[in-house]
């Protein structure tokens, strides 16, 4: 279940050199700045970017290799780009089942029913393409793409055109898609919310090269990590979020098999439209205690256990902490903290959360 | 004063059915040549647009005389078709459709060239994503969105196939129900001095391309990024 390639392609002073195996389950960010070559790759994968030196292999299928080339419209692929892409000279729901008129009935296994509800669609067919919005358009492409019954979907940089409103209003679509549809992404991002937000797994790539393909959570796990550069460190927890009943929401991390599952209070939340949910933790709002403490007013206190402890610049230190689940949750405190406190690894402390946020 | 005599109205069939022809043939050739110089850089690229546009700065008697060597039946493509047990080319119809297809390239190229230098490769790409075939996709995309770009590419070759005289006149010579165009037969006409013949297919020939450039720049006026 695996996408395979090796290429080398010369744009300029640019240089892609690539030989890899991604992962096609769920989905897969790749991640780096712009000018990376991240969007490069993803055309080459579609075949929309033209080298002889070039082996792309998808599961059992020969996409490329060297002069032969299966052409985009027979790769059974689904692309979404940055900017609106929908076709002006059609109306939404012409736009929409361009791609379902052209997929043989034996290979439709997405029909429009199921992806208008999925999508939130119905309401759109019968407007003119121009009076649609950013996000509702985005909606659309990924209606008509998905309506192709891809085997995958590559998706670059969807959401970077968008307002914080109309981002927000296609996440929630997006993250479901995979387990909804059985359809695996590629998404092409330089946004290290979004991978955390979506990704099952990260590609990061930087200069023309990847550099390292991983889970998210081994990627979080690295307080090193090329995710962390814009707030510092920070835990995503993976659960669900429950109704305690009296109007307060609590969050419940899904950790590895047989363990206990770990809860978090969350609060002023109303609209939930995914079941799994993500809980950012930034380091620096996780401190330790060696005693559980009494009168003060963080409610979420935690048995962790440390496992690492890393100097992350003069003052403070970085340490790794195993909650109960399996989950990781970091830690940022000053290193003369860790000297009063006397911690060391293998310690089990309490954890103390200052504040979690909800992704959605 | 304006009725016209069996031999004009020979001239209008043979002309009508080359400025039709021309402009059919022209516009199968052109529209792929033209994606290829909007959207590919390619090292050739400078030198197949120059070659394009050379019928736009040589003289037509230069043309035609280049093209009375190679088609007629001592060159190269004259012999290669007599070879084949065909005639050469030169001083026949067949003769001067290739001609005026040479000749009339650029007019069909440029705008095309334009038009689908402004609808860029985004939508024929989302096109093939979405399972189009390369004629699919010249049909159900390229066509509708560069309509403008058509239309003007097909009315410019068609005016300027009639506005042809040099290359004819080097290459066909004025044999009536072949060769003999419109222009041409003006030129006999002024020739033998019967001026009055000349001024009436002049005159309607004058008003004719005056309308139609008047059609190609109101359309133009209405499709943006299409210029000829």
């Amino acid at each position: 279940m695996t996408l395979q390639v090796q290429a080398r392609l010369q744009r300029g002073d640019f240089t892609l050199a690539i030989n890899d195996t991604l992962p096609t389950e769920g989905i897969t960010a790749l991640y780096g700045r712009s000018g990376c070559g991240k969007t490069t790759l993803l055309r080459l994968i579609a075949g929309l970017e033209r080298t002889r030196e070039a082996e792309v292999r998808f599961r059992d299928q020969i996409w490329q290799s060297g002069r032969r080339h299966l052409p985009l419209n027979r790769r059974r692929l689904g692309l979404v780009f940055q900017e609106s892409s929908l076709l002006p000279h059609l109306s939404v729901e012409a736009n929409l089942r361009y791609g379902y008129q052209r997929t043989p009935p034996a290979q439709r296994r997405l029909h429009p029913e199921m992806i208008y509800r999925l999508l939130d669609l119905d309401d759109l067919t019968q407007q003119p393409v121009q009076t649609l919005s950013g996000g509702q358009r985005q909606r659309v492409a990924l209606g008509r793409a998905l309506l192709t019954s891809p085997q995958l979907m590559l998706l670059d940089e969807p959401l970077s055109a968008l307002d914080t409103t109309a981002k927000r209003e296609i996440l929630p679509f997006l993250a479901d898609l995979p387990a909804s549809t059985g359809v695996p992404i590629m998404l092409v991002t330089h946004s290290a919310r979004e991978v955390e937000q979506l990704a099952d797994h990260v590609a990061f790539m930087s200069r023309g090269r990847l550099e390292r393909i991983e889970t998210l959570r081994e990627a979080l796990t690295r307080p090193d990590s090329p995710l962390f550069s814009d707030e510092g460190p920070a835990a995503v927890l993976q659960g669900q979020l429950t109704n305690t009943g009296d109007g307060e929401w609590q969050f419940v991390t899904r950790g590895g098999e047989g363990r206990p599952s770990v809860p978090f209070q969350v609060s002023g939340h109303s609209s939930h439209r995914t079941s799994l949910h993500r809980l950012r933790i930034l380091a620096s709002d996780v401190s330790l205690a060696t005693q559980e403490p009494v009168g003060i007013s963080i409610r979420n206190r935690m048995p962790v256990r440390i496992e690492r402890i890393e100097e992350a610049d003069e003052h403070r230190c970085t340490i790794t902490c195993r909650l109960d689940d399996g989950q990781i949750l970091l830690s940022r405190i000053t290193r003369a903290s860790v000297r009063e406190l006397g911690l060391e690894n293998g310690q089990t402390v309490i954890a103390l959360v200052k504040s979690a946020v909800l992704m959605e | 004063m304006f009725e016209l005599s069996p031999q004009d109205w020979q001239a209008i069939a043979v002309t009508l059915k080359l400025c039709t022809l021309t402009t059919v043939i022209l516009l199968v050739l052109a529209t792929p040549l033209a994606w290829w110089l909007a959207h590919r850089q390619s090292p050739s690229r400078t030198v197949v647009q120059a070659l394009v546009a050379l019928p736009l700065v040589l003289p037509p008697t230069v043309l035609g005389f280049y093209l009375l060597i190679a088609l007629g039946p001592r060159g190269p493509v004259g012999q290669a078709l007599e070879a084949m047990g065909l005639t050469h080319l030169a001083f026949s119809f067949e003769g001067i459709l290739v001609a005026s297809v040479i000749y009339s390239l650029p007019f069909a190229v440029q705008p095309l060239m334009e038009s689908f230098r402004h609808l860029g490769t985004r939508p024929v790409e989302v096109a093939a994503s979405l399972g189009a075939g390369s004629v699919d996709r010249l049909f159900t995309v390229i066509l509708p969105l560069c309509r403008g770009g058509f239309i003007v590419a097909a009315t410019l070759t068609f005016a300027h196939t009639l506005g042809e005289f040099g290359v004819i006149l080097m290459l066909g010579g004025s044999i009536p129900g072949e060769t003999q165009v419109l222009s041409v037969l003006i030129y006999d006409y002024a020739e033998a001095m019967d001026y009055a013949a000349a001024h009436r297919l002049s005159l309607g020939l004058l008003i004719f391309a005056f309308l139609v450039l008047v059609a190609v720049y109101s359309f133009n006026r209405r499709v943006d990024g299409v210029r000829p």
